[in-house]
């Protein structure tokens, strides 16, 4: 069959966004390797590695290895929450229960409501109980109400298209109800579980707005590179935007290896 | 991502697995609901209920030199809604807003047009909407930073429309401008339009459209009358995002316009940095109303439980 003529325009519209997504990324990616005396723009003075080299040395401005600990150890605890809590709320949702839909508009409310708010909201909680924000307390729960609601979302995607009859079945063969959830519903949902996950930790290891007012006084990752903005000028900014932007690829890389190695152990037959 | 926005509904369906229990299962069924639904609520009642019942609260407060208390006044309401300032932010905001809305919905409905219905093979779709989607799992701040190297008054941009003889002299306005903040928030937010429609258009019957070709609609009436319309609850779900993250942003307007710009989200900022705490709840709960009123007229076009 013949491609419409629209196809053309389109793919070539098609590449152009590709093109405008990836562009600046790429280009902040080739200015990281600036030479010394290099600056924020083109052209480039030299190649070096020296302003990775500067995210190493300890004048540089601010604690950025301590704030990317910081981001990494609150990304993997919000992973960790959101994965359980989505996946429990999810299985909730399977049967109707008096005021689900109360509780499906509250995480829709959850994703809607300008993200300011939820800053300046569990700001002035922690501020109003006498205790000080930190991101561990208040920049976790702010952090949450932002990736349970995409949990949940995907949770019903995935039970949606869950075959029932497998739980039949192990409830018929004498399961109990956690032995049908621990060994048929889980195993199956596995692969869906690693994009809960990949949800979970990217959005809270770039979450910016909603934790600006609720980390404290040690910053996370984003908070850190934002203040470097006011006050760094040379392509060390780049570099470490270089660096951490691997970091997400290489994440992002892992979680859909993982995906595609448990899928495919699942249709294996396993005798 | 693509499953985020598929299907939703366990919520609106009925129990498929139960078929003829007892009441007394029913019961029991509503209680194990309750438990496994609790951790949720748990969260989003503490970080989100009583954080926004605060800021209603707070609204009314007073503000003395370095601190804010109880009281029960009007004044920051009255402030905010008498202040002429108020207004040109709000109109400053919503055309943020609307020129970002429909710039984003221009270029997400093409994009997954072409991904829904000119890509043939459904690994090449998956792995094309994969190269659209992978950005979403990346820093918003380094990729509003990395606008620098073009824009910048030396940068690539400049540079060529000076080669090509376009310009005379460097553009000024293509950093720090309301051009920029409009360009970072088509290339932060876009996904979040083509996810939606994207996955509307891939459960569009395909013989829908044959039926309409065989009719003799033309290419563009078969995407008028049939395509569009059927796409309109993904339209209407991107809409909702990308109203509510533009509506409430303070980051991206600062940054892009290098600080000025004004918008609704930055103003409460601002008012946060100088700890006025109850005038900036004031604000808040206004523009909470404001995108509530916007969100409520686009979930008319759609029943977000079915859609989702």
């Amino acid at each position: 069959m013949r491609r419409p003529w629209t196809f053309w325009p389109l793919a070539a519209f098609f590449v152009l966004f590709v093109a405008f997504l990836y562009g600046p990324t790429l280009t902040i990616g080739i200015l990281s390797f600036q030479g010394p005396q290099g600056g924020l723009t083109f052209p480039l003075n030299g190649v070096s590695f020296h302003w990775f080299g500067e995210l190493f040395q300890q004048q540089a401005v601010g604690d950025i290895w301590g704030s990317f600990r910081r981001s990494f150890a609150l990304g993997s605890l919000v992973m960790l929450i959101t994965v359980v809590v989505s996946v429990m709320a999810g299985l909730a949702f399977r049967k109707r229960f008096a005021g689900a839909g109360i509780v499906f508009y509250l995480g829709i409310a959850s994703l809607i409501v300008p993200s300011i708010l939820v800053s300046l909201g569990v700001g002035i909680l922690f501020n109003v109980a006498g205790i000080d924000v930190h991101w561990m307390t208040s920049g976790l729960g702010a952090q949450l109400t932002w990736t349970l609601p995409f949990g949940l979302l995907i949770m019903f995607a995935v039970f949606n298209r869950f075959d029932p009859a497998f739980e039949e079945a192990a409830r018929d063969l004498g399961a109990s109800r956690w032995q049908t959830l621990r060994h048929v519903v889980l195993p199956i949902i596995a692969p869906s579980l690693l994009g809960v996950a990949l949800f979970g930790f990217t959005l809270s290891y770039d979450e910016f707005a909603r934790t600006l007012l609720t980390a404290g006084s040690y910053n996370t990752l984003p908070l850190e590179i934002y203040g470097m903005t006011t006050n760094v000028t040379t392509p060390v900014l780049y570099a470490l935007g270089t660096l951490t932007t691997v970091f997400s690829f290489t994440v992002i890389a892992v979680a859909a290896i993982a995906m595609r190695v448990s899928l495919k152990r699942r249709s294996q037959p396993s005798r | 991502m693509s499953a985020s926005i598929d299907t939703p509904a366990a919520a609106g369906r009925p129990a498929a697995a139960v078929p003829g229990k007892r009441p007394r299962g029913r019961l029991s069924e509503n209680l194990l609901g309750w438990l496994l639904a609790t951790p949720f609520v748990a969260v989003l009642a503490v970080f989100l209920l009583l954080p926004i019942a605060l800021i209603f609260v707070v609204s009314f407060w007073e503000t003395s030199a370095y601190s804010y208390g109880p009281a029960f006044i009007l004044d920051n309401y009255g402030y905010l809604l008498t202040s002429s300032v108020t207004l040109s932010v709000y109109v400053k905001t919503l055309m943020f807003t609307a020129l970002t809305w429909a710039i984003t919905l221009l270029i997400g409905f093409t994009v997954a047009w072409f991904l829904a219905f000119h890509v043939r093979s459904l690994g090449v779709q998956i792995s094309l909407f994969l190269l659209c989607t992978i950005p979403f799992w990346t820093s918003n701040i380094i990729r509003m930073i990395s606008w620098i190297p073009f824009l910048g008054r030396n940068g690539i941009a400049n540079s060529v429309l000076l080669d090509l003889g376009v310009i005379d002299a460097p553009l000024e306005w293509l950093l720090f401008s309301d051009f920029a903040v409009i360009l970072a928030f088509v290339h932060l937010y876009t996904l979040f339009m083509i996810v939606p429609i994207f996955n509307t258009m891939m459960r569009i019957d395909r013989s829908l459209i044959e039926a309409a070709r065989d009719a003799g609609a033309s290419g563009f009436q078969v995407l008028r009358h049939v395509v569009l319309p059927l796409t309109l609850p993904g339209i209407m779900i991107g809409s909702i995002f990308v109203v509510t993250l533009v509506m409430g942003d303070f980051i991206t307007v600062r940054f892009m316009s290098g600080g000025q710009s004004a918008s609704v989200g930055r103003t409460i900022a601002n008012e946060i940095a100088l700890l006025q705490y109850p005038a900036a709840s004031a604000n808040a709960v206004i523009l909470l109303v404001t995108v509530l009123l916007m969100v409520g007229v686009l979930m008319r076009f759609v029943d977000i439980r079915k859609e989702l």
